[in-house]
């Protein structure tokens, strides 16, 4: 598909700035962002709500202008032969309330029905699991259902490159892992998806690559595991001590194996290297220190440790319990 | 290989929806049907009313009875002077007659079915008894279709049906897909926006047949409503007028961004036009001073053309001026719409 060094990229953004009027001044949801999604992977977009990804994905869907900055998608710029860019491209927006009366079938056929070319809307119903409710109306789809026909009027037009704006929000968790391994089959596929998600899980699960966004900017950019080496110590150990009041995290730095620790609204957490070496040295420190063990866990660390080492704060607000 | 069509997919789901919402369905077709009923049957030309007469108990009685059973709107019935009495005063009756050498009438003056009674009865009895009446008269009945409110009526709702249905089909329908973000999916594929507006409008026209045929076939099977124009003009003008709401339905539509702002647009539109466009009494009775204004509403020059061709029989020509000021209407909200139209 690569013709040129230029064209490596389906996506690229240089400096994409987007101002919002706002009552008594303006908001920069997107803060001089730059952006470079390769052909045939599978980029995520990971931030908290408002961190500007909603925005961002807009802008390169040709939904939204930017107040300034360079986009260039499939190596074309919207405002030339938009319809011409349109054809390639398959949009599921966050949230779309398709025409209740209509049934599965109906609404597909009717997305399929803009595009010149495309898939029969019959085989795409398979693909994302709707064959049997090809006759029911959408009123009458699960939340995951919904979803998925959602995906699935993107699909229709057999696009090559694919935006999913927060796919899987508000579904419950069998929902969710049915939409990653249609996601995942469309990746192997080798199409090119771009992705927004404020879950981390579904980041590091379907993402080849990542770009960790808050405040409109890229924070951070690779994939998943050089994002989580990052920290220093693939381990995240966490503990709660009975006098809380005792025990600052700064002093547990010096630790072996221990790269960082923190406060967490219910303890303490440390980035560590090897768990076999730091929670044995822990452990010996309480002691010491006479302060009794109430709670102690490890697991592996996640970008969601990535994005709280880097901001300080959680990906999901409902994860804080402070402010 | 399946070939699609997007104006054919964009009408099909738009008639598909429609024809799935009971409610819908209902106001579009339903509830003018009952409006009509409703109003026809509370304006009706009532039979012709029954005179109520009591005669007391007497000699004479039962001849005067039978005298003025003659007449097929008397009802006469002979009892005692008291229970005679107590029939007018609850209303049972208008007239009491007293028969004797002088004939005595008891009634209310301030009744006016009494006064009417006593008129005939006394008439009945002194004509029976012998008078002539010194001019030669003759009467004709006349209850003709075209003249009654029903016949003024069934044009009115047919207008107020194409207004109502034009702004809530295209404005409702449009911010309906706003909101729910369908609009905002839709732009984001390649469908042209040509083919959704007219999609929309085209499906609105298509709904006017029907609604035409309920309304105006209720009227004539119902009510005997003369149909006396050309149908196709009829059907034309209904066109018309459905297309010059359809431009003011997407006015309406164009930036609202949530269904309360447009149901409220709507509303203050077609509420001075409900009031004063003559569906359910004539334009004409407005002040000269509010003239000017009550002309310059769609509404009203439809109504006044849908009376003229469907109860007149006038031509679409003679209407010039009429649809003219309704294809205004239509063309520059529409040109005015298009300019602010909001798709995201």
């Amino acid at each position: 598909m690569s013709s040129s060094s230029q064209n490596d990229f389906a996506i690229r953004c240089q400096d994409l700035r987007k101002r919002y009027k706002s009552r008594g001044g303006s908001v920069d949801a997107v803060n001089g962002l730059d952006l470079g999604v390769r052909h045939g992977e599978c980029f995520g977009l990971l931030g908290p709500n408002g961190a500007g990804k909603t925005t961002t994905i807009e802008i390169f869907e040709g939904l939204l202008d930017a107040s300034s900055g360079d986009v260039e998608v499939l190596g074309m710029r919207w405002g030339q032969n938009d319809d011409a860019l349109r054809q390639r491209l398959g949009i599921s927006l966050q949230e779309t309330r398709f025409p209740e009366k209509l049934s599965v079938f109906e609404t597909l056929t009717l997305f399929r029905s803009f595009y010149r070319k495309g898939k029969d809307p019959a085989e795409v119903m398979g693909a994302v699991g709707l064959g049997e409710k090809a006759k029911a109306w959408v009123g009458k789809l699960s939340g995951g259902q919904r979803q998925r026909l959602a995906v699935a009027s993107a699909l229709v037009g057999d696009p090559e490159l694919l935006f999913l704006d927060e796919p899987t929000t508000g579904l419950d968790p069998q929902a969710r892992r049915q939409l990653w391994e249609i996601i995942r089959d469309l990746g192997e596929q080798g199409r090119t998806i771009l992705i927004t998600t404020h879950y981390m899980d579904e980041a590091e699960r379907l993402c080849d690559r990542v770009a960790v966004v808050d405040l409109g900017k890229v924070i951070a950019l690779g994939s998943p595991t050089e994002l989580i080496a990052s920290l220093g110590g693939e381990h995240v150990v966490e503990f709660a001590v009975a006098n809380r009041a005792a025990l600052a995290p700064e002093e547990l730095q010096h630790l072996p194996a221990v790269r960082e620790a923190r406060d967490e609204s219910t303890g303490i957490a440390l980035t560590v290297t090897e768990p076999h070496v730091a929670i044995p040295a822990l452990l010996k420190e309480l002691q010491s220190r006479k302060l009794n063990l109430v709670r102690l866990t490890t697991r592996h660390a996640s970008l969601e440790d990535v994005f709280v080492h880097l901001t300080g704060r959680h990906l999901r607000d409902d994860d804080v319990s402070s402010t | 290989m399946t070939t699609y069509h997007p104006l054919k997919e964009l009408s099909l789901a738009r008639l598909r929806e429609f024809l799935r919402e009971p409610e819908a369905v209902f106001w579009t077709y339903g509830f003018p049907l009952l409006l009509a009923v409703g109003l026809g049957i509370a304006f009706r030309n009532r039979p012709v009313e029954k005179i109520y007469v009591d005669v007391v108990a007497h000699e004479r009685a039962t001849e005067i009875a039978h005298v003025l059973k003659q007449d097929p709107a008397m009802i006469v019935e002979v009892h005692g002077e008291q229970e005679c009495r107590d029939h007018l005063r609850l209303g049972k009756s208008s007239l009491v007659v007293i028969p004797g050498a002088v004939v005595t009438y008891v009634f209310d003056p301030s009744r006016s079915e009494s006064e009417l009674a006593h008129q005939r009865v006394n008439d009945v009895l002194q004509r029976a008894a012998g008078r002539q009446d010194p001019v030669k008269s003759e009467e004709r009945l006349v209850t003709e279709p075209g003249a009654r409110y029903i016949d003024f009526l069934v044009p009115g709702l047919l207008g107020m049906n194409l207004m109502g249905g034009g702004m809530w089909g295209v404005g409702f329908v449009i911010v309906d897909m706003r909101v729910k973000k369908l609009l905002k999916r839709l732009v984001a594929t390649p469908m042209k926006r040509t083919d959704f507006l007219w999609s929309i409008i085209g499906s609105r026209l298509v709904f006017t047949i029907p609604e035409l045929v309920v309304i105006l076939g209720s009227g004539v099977l119902f009510f005997g409503v003369a149909v006396r124009g050309n149908v196709l003009a009829i059907v034309i003008l209904c066109l018309v007028g459905a297309i010059s709401f359809c431009g003011l339905g997407l006015l309406v539509a164009c930036r609202a961004q949530r269904i309360e702002t447009v149901s409220g647009l709507m509303n203050l539109i077609m509420l001075p036009m409900w009031l004063l466009s003559g569906i359910f009494f004539s334009s004409d009775r407005f002040p000269d001073a509010l003239q000017p204004l009550v002309q310059a509403l769609p509404l009203t020059q439809l109504n006044y053309a849908l009376r003229a061709v469907i109860l007149e029989g006038a031509s679409l020509t003679s209407q010039f001026w009429r649809l003219l000021i309704l294809a205004a209407w239509g063309a520059i909200p529409f040109a005015m719409a298009l300019r602010w139209f909001r798709w995201n």
